[in-house]
């Protein structure tokens, strides 16, 4: 499965380099220096600009529906043809000025409408999934790290369990006895809940090795307490990890997102999600390839974007670390 | 090395029975009423109690988890009287839809699952370590570069955008390949192959992509290490030193994702198998959803976790027989 | 020795050595017109910090450096200039001709292989024709000669079931096999306990001794040099400081830099005496 979290995983230990041996947090100038850096990479950018697009679609939705005249959930009957099964009317899916993405075979509802509708749905669930993944990561992986002891052998144990299970199917299986409400937040919760052993694992062995190095020896003997040093010594140490993973984690999220709700058990119809209308196309797509073609390009394109991006940011923090 | 094991095969009881009891426990608290659920139309508040009483949903949780568990050993007998059926051992129950012994629809569909994941997984292996290996030995040139966008392209497209632009393409466009169905290889060899290789194709792709990136940096760091600087010193040819001291450090690691990943796809490639239409594992694991079949659920998911925790423990056993500081060092 | 030599010249004969690695700014040279000589028998001390270009002088005679740098002026060994040879003619006198040892014996060990594997392969590929076993069995007399006890068992243990003092010797094994003319040792006691080290010096002095092999130590320890080599090149940044022999080195150093590494290494005569003595017991297990 191409998005399953253990990728992630994979790519962590390929790397080596987030799992490395942190050095002090660059200083501002040096920052500087690898945002510089970063604009100078051109598909880097090309990578921005694509998200940025996505994000400004999803929350400039309703407007955007306005501008084009038909909302995600508004069936258009004139724009498919009954003789034909309901085909759209129209070459590529009935693409045209009325639909500007074409429409949906059978109900002609708006494509353009339900894609920028969809935005909302990927962005919002990955994004919060990231969230709530980097805050459960970043503390169980400093609580671990930081105490040892029979503290981090529960949380050790815990990750371990949670790393073994067959974690999308059985995503599946709760997400397909919850309730459908809030089946958004459902989502999130459950993706979060198996996703982050992966980001502890490394903050656990960066703490573990941060915690003994003279910096924070040195907080201790001045009589800082534990948590002062957690955040103020530790924490910053590990920021450049935590973009890294978490860029990396993003695309696997919104993959995650697709693919459950294109099995049937993520966002309810008629919300429309990308997954989803792709899962939706499947018994069309011989006869309307652009109905899984547009979806679907948009979904690769996300992923691959942050894909891309995640690893850039891998590379220049990587190298960042290794001029410092 | 015994107590190695036991020490395993104890974590390993230990994981499995709490997949169990997890998946149990969701559904139990979760899950609207199978009874009702069973009985369809036209029932009864009798008819219901009776299924209740046949299935043990009357018993309270702990008892119908010690059921289910121990039917897993030793089986368990539905029912009383002379309407008692036999389930035995492993007993998963009985679909709530076709009423079939789960072990039997799993065992029925494993065939189809296991030639899906070997055949994707021979695929992503040699393309991964080959396309790594090339992308080592060209490192920073033009073939790295072209493999590292083909290794991002393909993590980056979700496997069912895939199957349905390789359809459209390779099936309904050029007619090239016929539509994927299960065909026995006994019968057509030919077709069999035909028939499976864009599901192989679609699987593999993802893995291939992290195992090419997965060679290129293992290669890359081995190539740096002191002791690849000593077979050099010692004037071995280029090929023995890349073979011996190169490519073996390198590709050990790989066997341990193998493991993992292979005994992932086996539990079922849920999208893959759906999306063409092949009655694998993954296939039934998503009918059973769409229709709340629990039992099947239920059935899947402990088949898809105990081969993930058999896939972990073969692996540390390869891994001590391949790796011989595991071997003598395994009292660390 | 299996060749005879075609010159009564020195063994090697180092002229004008340059490495330099080609940066963005320019190329940045790390050893800058080194010349220096070692006579038939001799032993050399080439000693600096870490830094000073030492390593990559042995690892361009060596034919070895990394990728990327470039290597000019003349290294005549036994009379062949080595800077004109092939890759493939190299790499015959590499392992058979002139032997290497490094600093940390446990990375230059590949974790993978037997000790005796590794030290057959390198015979193997030297001697065509050489079956598994006589291979073995030169490995077996290898580690004999290097004061190993029951190599006959150990020879089928991995790297990491050795000390350190142990994997060094294997190390030396494994180059001493093919009876090399010149043995270049790069810091070879550095990476060891202060008491095992001495028991690799008095090795390699011992080997030297036996074999007739001319020895080059490279090492930034002045005291080591000391005890094994009769010559000593100081260098610095990738230049020669001074050179000359042991003794005129230590009781009459010409350049202020010298004085300085020597007054690193105080009461010399006292800390070696110290050393022997305590060496006498083997550490290993």
């Amino acid at each position: 499965m191409t998005f399953t979290p253990t990728d992630l995983e994979v790519e962590g230990a390929a790397g080596g380099g987030t799992g490395g041996d942190p050095s002090p947090a660059p200083p501002p100038a040096q920052r500087r220096r690898l945002v510089r850096a970063f604009l100078r990479d051109r598909v880097a950018v090309a990578c921005g600009v694509y998200i940025l697009l996505v994000i400004v679609m999803a929350l400039a939705a309703p407007l955007l529906v306005k501008l084009s005249g038909y909302g995600p959930l508004e069936f258009d009957q004139s724009a498919v043809d009954p003789n034909l099964g309901g085909l759209p009317i129209g070459w590529g899916g009935g693409i045209g000025a009325e639909h500007w993405f074409g429409v949906e075979p059978g109900n002609g509802r708006d494509i353009f409408a339900r894609i920028v509708y969809g935005a909302r749905v990927s962005m919002t669930i990955a994004l919060s999934a990231t969230v709530l993944t980097s805050v459960l990561g970043v503390v169980f992986g400093l609580v671990a790290g930081y105490f040892g002891g029979r503290v981090d052998m529960l949380i050790s144990r815990v990750m371990e369990f949670l790393m073994a299970f067959p974690a999308l199917i059985f995503m599946i299986a709760v997400l397909s006895a919850l309730p459908a409400e809030n089946r958004q937040l459902l989502l999130v919760v459950v993706i979060s809940f198996f996703g982050w052993p992966y980001l502890a694992r490394i903050v656990r062995g960066q703490t573990m090795s941060l915690k003994e190095r003279e910096f924070v020896e040195s907080a201790r003997a001045s009589g800082a307490s534990s948590a002062q040093i957690i955040f103020k010594e530790i924490l910053p140490n590990l920021a450049s990890t935590i973009i890294v993973m978490t860029t990396l984690a993003v695309p696997g999220y919104v993959g995650t997102e697709a693919g459950l709700s294109f099995l049937g058990v993520g966002v309810v119809p008629p919300t429309p999600s990308w997954g989803q209308m792709i899962a939706s196309s499947v018994p069309w797509y011989a006869v309307d390839p652009a109905y899984f073609l547009i979806p679907g390009s948009f979904l690769f394109l996300l992923v691959l974007s942050f894909t891309v991006l995640g690893d850039r940011v891998k590379k220049i923090a990587e190298s960042g670390e290794g001029r410092a | 090395m015994s107590r190695f094991l036991l020490n395993r095969l104890l974590g390993m009881v230990v994981v499995l029975f709490l997949v169990c009891l997890f998946t149990f426990v969701v559904f139990f608290v979760l899950s609207p009423d199978p009874a009702v659920q069973i009985c369809g139309k036209n029932c009864t508040p009798e008819a219901i109690d009776q299924i209740r009483e046949n299935l043990g949903l009357d018993q309270p949780f702990l008892t119908q988890f010690w059921t289910f568990i121990s039917g897993l050993f030793v089986g368990r007998t539905y029912g009383t009287g002379p309407n008692a059926i036999d389930c035995a051992a492993p007993c998963l129950g009985y679909s709530f839809q076709t009423s079939q012994p789960v072990a039997d629809m799993i065992m029925q569909r494993l065939p189809v699952s296991a030639t899906i994941a070997i055949g994707a997984a021979v695929l992503w292996l040699l393309a991964g370590i080959a396309g790594g290996l090339i992308s080592a030995v060209r490192e920073g040139r033009f073939a790295d570069r072209f493999i590292t966008g083909l290794t991002l392209t393909g993590m980056s497209i979700p496997n069912y955008v895939l199957a349905l632009a390789l359809q459209f393409l390779l099936v309904v466009t050029l007619g090239w390949l016929p539509f994927p169905q299960a065909v026995p290889f006994g019968d057509d060899p030919v077709q069999w192959f035909m028939n499976f290789l864009m599901p192989w194709i679609v699987l593999a792709i993802g893995a291939a992509a992290v195992y090419t990136r997965l060679t290129r940096a293992n290669v890359i760091e081995s190539l740096q290490e002191n002791y690849v600087r000593t077979a050099r010193a010692k004037g071995l040819s280029p090929g023995l030193v890349w073979r011996r001291h190169a490519l073996r450090p390198a590709l050990t690691p790989i066997v341990t994702i193998f493991g993992m990943d292979f005994a992932n796809l086996l539990g079922g490639a849920l999208i893959t198998e759906t999306v063409f239409g092949l009655n694998g594992i993954g296939k039934l694991a998503a009918d059973s959803i769409t229709k709340n079949d629990q039992p099947v659920i239920m059935g899947v998911t402990l088949l898809a976790a105990f081969l993930v925790v058999v896939g972990a423990m073969v692996v540390d056993l390869l891994y001590t027989a391949i790796d011989p500081r595991v071997r003598v060092g395994s009292a660390k | 020795m299996s060749t005879t030599s075609d010159t009564g010249g020195p063994l090697l004969r180092v002229r004008g050595l340059t490495v330099g690695f080609p940066t963005a700014a320019g190329s940045v040279e790390v050893v800058k017109s080194l010349d220096f000589e070692l006579a038939r028998g001799g032993a050399l001390g080439i000693v600096g910090e870490s830094g000073s270009g030492k390593s990559m002088t042995s690892l361009a005679i060596m034919g070895l450096l990394p990728k990327g740098a470039r290597r000019t002026g003349s290294i005549e060994f036994d009379g062949t200039e080595l800077t004109a040879l092939r890759e493939r003619a190299m790499r015959a006198v590499r392992g058979d001709r002139i032997a290497m040892i490094f600093q940390d014996p446990l990375s230059s060990l590949n974790p993978y292989y037997t000790v005796g594997t590794q030290i057959a392969e390198a015979y193997r590929s030297h001697r065509k024709g050489v079956t598994r076993r006589q291979a073995r069995a030169v490995a077996i007399e290898a580690m004999e000669r290097v004061h190993i006890h029951d190599a006959a068992r150990r020879v089928d243990h991995y790297p990491h079931q050795f000390s350190g003092g142990m994997r060094q010797r294997v190390m030396i094994a494994m180059m001493l096999s093919m009876e090399p003319e010149l043995l270049i040792a790069d810091e070879p006691t550095t990476a060891l306990d202060v008491t095992v080290q001495a028991q690799i010096l008095d090795l390699l002095a011992e080997i030297r001794a036996d074999t007739g092999a001319g020895l080059i130590l490279i090492t930034h320890d002045l005291a080591v040099v000391s005890e094994v080599t009769d010559h000593i090149v100081v260098m610095r940044e990738g230049e020669l400081v001074e050179q000359g022999p042991v003794e005129r080195i230590f009781t009459d150093p010409r350049e202020a830099y010298t004085r300085m590494l020597l007054d690193a290494v105080p009461r010399i005569d006292d800390e070696i005496g110290l050393l022997k003595t305590t060496a006498s017991a083997e550490e290993d297990r």
